[in-house]
């Protein structure tokens, strides 16, 4: 390493030591934020699959990989007894709007 | 609860830690988790804590079986509709796949003060976080020479899934066209509300096409149908009429099992061919021994943001042994969705995260009324953090408008779903 590069290396260093320690909340809250969603979208598992992971047995829609705006049309169309169900326009009316965005968001971010 | 029945001492054993047991090597200092019971509660509160701490948390689940066997779908075994190979799942998914330390023993005793539970085949396990899954005993003395009439199988109750049902299942088979089956229905709260009308259900399907002048009798203790009463009672008028008959406020007190006959506190005796007698249910012994019983001796108060017992720190209690919040029913469903705001909570309290202010449960029980159509209950449930309580969210939830056949397809996925979201 050329001798001129040290002192911006070491300066890039201490930043870097910086913002790990100072990131320390931020990363528990968002550690906390996904541990939240993923038990959010757990509520949603007895019939759709671990992590939207529908059984083939089963033959109920696959949550996991749904495009996230299909999937929060989908779930509004329910909500407002526009899509006609049998039982989804029950349950989507137990969620919030703010709720039922998170459930697409991580659904759709699942493989 | 009396604080004498808090277990104190325990005799000296191998104290057998957790860590370094799920997967091998180099977990020393890591947290543990003793499950007890491997139920939809125990099994996923097992299986979502090692999915939510990414595997940093290690986790011992005790339960006898050697294999999970379900209560709903049952009733099918029970009317000749499935076999018990399609109700059962082993316990490998949750070693297996995730880790789970999964012992076949019992649990003797809980030390809540010294945080161990000494197992029967003598070992002392230690814990940080204890979740008591022990589902529901019976309170055999609420009836007199139930007991006795079910231990020399004259009187059945089938109510935990495994060989009852079989046992139960025989004496239908035998009993002749023309016979009575009555069952009988402990008050509220009990395991399973639809399930004893599901039952009589699909025992009178079975009845209709094998022993067409059979009878179905329904001896109700509460005051009328517990559950989707409207529409268990037209498909009783519309697909069983003459068949099924339903009486309410029949509270068994007592039965004679060389007569197959129970008698009631106020109506008269009522004499059956076969007599499934639902005994009155607690939570489960080990909860009661425990002294973490404190509604009534009964069932387990716990906090419900995180399911923690009010009468032990760090021991959790969930399933059908707890004193339920508002509308909140003993399913397997709402086990399982207990289970999963339990493994959340001890998840973040274990990593140092703040727990969810606001989780969430949902509730859907689906019965079938003959083999192929089928009925729903479904309820959302949201904790409300001034009342300190789970609540059905306003608008939510609701039943069937019509019993259906698209609905005994859900009730099939369901199974399979839950089954996979419960052990594999």
């Amino acid at each position: 390493m050329p001798a001129t590069l040290r002192p911006l290396f070491l300066v890039a260093l201490t930043g870097l030591g910086a913002a790990l320690a100072g990131g320390a909340t931020a990363a528990d809250a968002n550690a906390a934020k996904k541990l939240h969603a993923r038990a959010l979208a757990a509520t949603c598992a007895q019939c759709h699959g671990t992590d939207g992971h529908a059984v083939a047995e089963g033959n109920q829609p696959r949550l996991a990989g749904m495009e996230q705006e299909f999937l929060m049309a989908q779930l509004m169309a329910f909500r407002s007894g526009q899509r006609p169900a049998t039982v989804m326009h029950q349950i989507t009316k137990g969620y919030s709007e703010a709720q039922l965005t998170t459930l697409a968001q991580y659904f759709s971010a699942q493989k | 609860m009396q604080r004498r029945q808090v277990l104190t001492a325990l005799a000296g054993g191998v104290s057998l830690g957790l860590a370094g047991c799920a997967t091998g090597g180099g977990s020393a200092g890591r947290a543990r988790v003793l499950v007890v019971g491997g139920g939809y509660g125990g099994a996923t509160v097992s299986k979502y804590i090692r999915l939510l701490s990414e595997q940093q948390i290690d986790v011992m689940m005790v339960e006898p079986n050697r294999e999970f066997v379900s209560c709903p779908v049952s009733n099918l075994v029970l009317a000749g509709m499935k076999d018990m190979a399609a109700i059962t799942t082993p316990y490998t998914g949750l070693s297996g796949r995730h880790g789970v330390r999964v012992v076949h023993d019992r649990v003797l005793a809980v030390d809540v003060a010294k945080k161990t539970a000494q197992l029967e085949s003598g070992t002392t396990v230690a814990w940080d976080k204890l979740v008591l899954a022990p589902g529901v005993d019976f309170m055999w003395d609420q009836t007199a020479g139930l007991k006795a009439a079910h231990d020399a199988g004259q009187i059945l109750h089938a109510w935990k899934a495994g060989p009852e049902t079989m046992a139960l299942r025989r004496q239908l088979e035998a009993m002749p066209d023309g016979g009575v089956f009555a069952i009988a229905i402990p008050e509220a709260p009990y395991r399973c509300p639809p399930g004893p009308y599901e039952r009589a259900s699909v025992v009178a399907a079975y009845f209709k096409k094998h022993k067409p002048r059979a009878k179905v009798l329904i001896l109700d203790a509460n005051p009328d149908v517990t559950s989707k009463g409207p529409l268990f009672k037209k498909a009783w008028a519309d697909l069983y009429a003459g068949m099924v008959e339903y009486r309410p406020q029949h509270k068994a007190v007592s039965v004679d099992g060389n007569q197959r006959l129970v008698r009631f506190e106020v109506q008269d005796d009522v004499k059956a061919d076969v007599l499934n007698v639902l005994p009155q249910m607690r939570a489960g012994a080990l909860a009661v021994q425990t002294g973490l019983a404190n509604a009534n001796a009964r069932w387990c108060h716990v906090n419900f943001l995180n399911f923690e017992s009010t009468a032990a720190k760090d021991v959790h209690v969930i399933g059908d042994a707890i004193q339920v919040a508002t509308g909140m029913p003993k399913s397997g469903h709402m086990a399982n969705a207990q289970a999963k705001v339990t493994a959340a909570a001890i998840v973040a309290e274990l990593q140092g995260l703040e727990i969810n202010p606001q989780p969430m449960l949902t509730n859907v029980c689906l019965s079938y009324v003959d083999q192929g159509q089928a009925i729903h209950v479904a309820s959302v449930h949201e904790y409300v953090s001034d009342k300190k309580s789970f609540f059905p969210v306003a608008g939510s939830g609701g039943v069937s408008a019509v019993r259906s056949a698209q609905e005994a397809k859900n009730a099939e996925a369901w199974a399979y779903n839950i089954w996979a979201d419960t052990l594999k």
